[in-house]
């Protein structure tokens, strides 16, 4: 194979990435566009109405961007005590040990989970346990959704915290030691601030994971059309009423959907973006 | 009064050190108590005709389990449909994604590369279920029907990323003196990528398809507006098909079928670990 046709040819394969991507956005936009036509933008945004009957039909999204802003939020909370003992465990205290390996594999498989057993384990298992401790009648729920959501987005967090934690460099360690510092205070002194804003970028693409999560959610979050009053009610998240409806949806549903869609994509995007920017900037420092 | 200072000093010290062991090591229970729940329910299921028939219809399965029978029939069709959509999605990312990976390892400061790259990050980061619903627009709506085709692209899409960055990530730590020293003997370019570059890469690169294929074979939501499902065993890469997943939320949804949700979910959970220790193991072996 001669250099210019092997150039070519990655080339090539190069531009395959920007087609998909443009394909993506134009796809989305112009598929949701008649929803926006419809109703307006900010309307849309702002409107808590899902009604399919013939002839009243009306959409709005923010009953799903209120499920999906509250069970992620929810998710980082409860995913937060458990991830940053991990990260603390694995790049820290027993970094580089038998020990840490042992857990570290024990995180990957939990990533490894596919999202539909994590709904049916939190279906069989969790509902039941929240239904007989009178937590919510139903069981199903924003809560229970963000627990398991919780627990799946632990090992994302969690492994590239310890990235950051493992890469406080260690006289800065052995300068906290000398001065008489407990290993809790070196930690709390030196690497929460030396490997702070790398662990905060983690939790950000946690986020990112956690906002687009959907198999789980729809299982567990009860699917009602409605904003969530307290944590424990039942709602839609933008994925799981796109799960739920996309396949019967058509004309002016299917366009709603796909907006939602859009909003998500975008929202996403967005997270991820950040997330990536400040771990560029945490690996510099 | 100094020393009873010190002594708190110690005992916080020792308070966090445990609350982070106690909380750390907490993480082993939902793993063990997903595995032993699915593993427990499942494996009953687990019979020669549960992996060579088809899916029963919810009338045979209501008559069975009235007459006290086990469910007939199991899940042929979805793991046929599964191999069928990943091993066309396979054949289209792998190549592509190589060559797209090497295309960025190779030229990293042109502008070209570091679109491609963060896009790669955007395509990444986009929820499964968009990837479904752009899947439905591209092949299902211009094809005027669910297929295995369809299927297959979502598959495809979502693959991408994961092995173009396998492939990247894998290529820069190569030494550079290894593509020095095939140049140097007179190879050009291509040659010394094909001969020299990508067999040194090549655990790290296999490595990565593993992780990506473990990745989508559990994905329903970008199945469910492509492939749809279907109850028969069929290899037509035109006609709507199943997969492990799409049937574990079929079998979810239909009271008469829900005891089979156990035994697929426990193929589908054993078959995604064993390619992530896989991958794991031979990620080590190759490093060392």
């Amino acid at each position: 194979m001669n250099d210019k046709v092997y150039r070519s040819l990655l080339l090539v394969a190069a531009c395959v990435v920007p087609i998909v991507c443009g394909g993506v956005i134009y796809a989305l936009v112009t598929d949701a566009s008649a929803a926006f036509a419809h109703f307006g933008f900010f309307q849309f945004m702002a409107s808590e109405a899902w009604d399919y009957t013939q002839g009243h039909e009306q959409y709005g999204a923010l009953p799903f961007i209120t499920g999906t802003l509250m069970t992620t939020f929810l998710a980082l909370l409860f995913c937060i005590p458990f991830s940053l003992p991990v990260a603390l465990f694995v790049g820290e205290y027993f970094k580089g040990t038998a020990v840490a390996t042992v857990l570290s594999t024990v995180i990957d498989l939990l990533a490894g989970i596919p999202s539909i057993i994590y709904g049916l384990w939190g279906f069989y298992t969790l509902r039941p346990l929240i239904m007989s401790l009178n937590i919510s009648p139903q069981g199903s729920g924003i809560l229970t959704a963000s627990l398991v959501l919780a627990i799946m987005i632990v090992p994302y967090a969690s492994s590239l915290s310890a990235e950051f934690i493992k890469m406080v460099p260690s006289d800065l360690k052995e300068g906290a030691y000398s001065l008489g510092a407990t290993r809790f205070e070196m930690i709390r002194a030196v690497v929460f601030p030396v490997a702070g804003s790398g662990i905060f970028s983690s939790y950000v693409l946690a986020i990112g994971r956690a906002l687009g999560e959907t198999m789980t959610v729809t299982m567990l979050i009860g699917n009602t059309n409605q904003i969530p009053d307290s944590i424990t009610a039942t709602g839609n998240s933008m994925a799981s009423i796109i799960a739920n409806q996309f396949g019967e949806a058509d004309g002016l549903r299917l366009s709603s959907l796909v907006a939602i869609g859009l909003i998500l994509f975008l929202l996403t995007a967005l997270i991820n973006l950040v997330g990536k920017m400040m771990i560029k900037r945490a690996r510099i420092v | 009064m100094n020393s009873s200072k010190i002594s708190r000093r110690l005992l916080v010290n020792r308070l966090f050190r445990t609350t982070v062991c106690v909380m750390a090591m907490l993480m082993v229970v939902p793993l063990m108590a997903i595995l032993g729940e699915v593993l427990f329910r499942g494996y009953g299921y687990l019979s020669w005709e549960f992996f060579t028939e088809p899916t029963p219809t919810a009338y045979n399965a209501m008559t069975a389990i009235a007459a006290g029978e086990a469910i007939p029939g199991g899940i042929a069709n979805g793991i046929i449909g599964t191999m069928l959509m990943l091993g066309m999605a396979t054949l289209v990312a792998v190549p592509v994604g190589i060559l797209c990976g090497v295309y960025l390892a190779e030229h990293r400061e042109k502008k070209l590369a570091m679109t491609v790259s963060y896009l790669t990050d955007l395509l990444q980061g986009t929820p499964s279920v968009i990837i479904g619903i752009i899947t439905y627009i591209w092949v299902v709506v211009p094809m005027r029907g669910y297929s295995a085709i369809a299927g297959s692209v979502a598959l495809c899409v979502m693959m991408l990323p994961l092995i173009i960055r396998a492939t990247e990530e894998t290529m820069k730590i190569l030494p550079a003196s290894l593509k020095e020293a095939g140049l140097a003997l007179g190879g050009n370019n291509a040659r010394v990528m094909l001969k020299v570059q990508l067999p040194a890469a090549f655990g790290g690169i296999f490595t990565g398809i593993l992780l990506a294929i473990s990745r989508v074979i559990g994905e329903t939501a970008p199945l469910m507006f492509t492939a749809l499902g279907c109850s028969l065993i069929r290899w037509d890469v035109d006609k709507p098909i199943s997969a492990v997943p799409l049937l574990i939320w079929e079998f979810f949804n239909d009271p008469n079928l829900q005891d089979l949700v156990w035994g697929a979910s426990l193929f589908l959970l054993l078959f995604v670990l064993f390619l992530n220790l896989t991958a794991k193991y031979l990620a080590k072996k190759w490093n060392s």
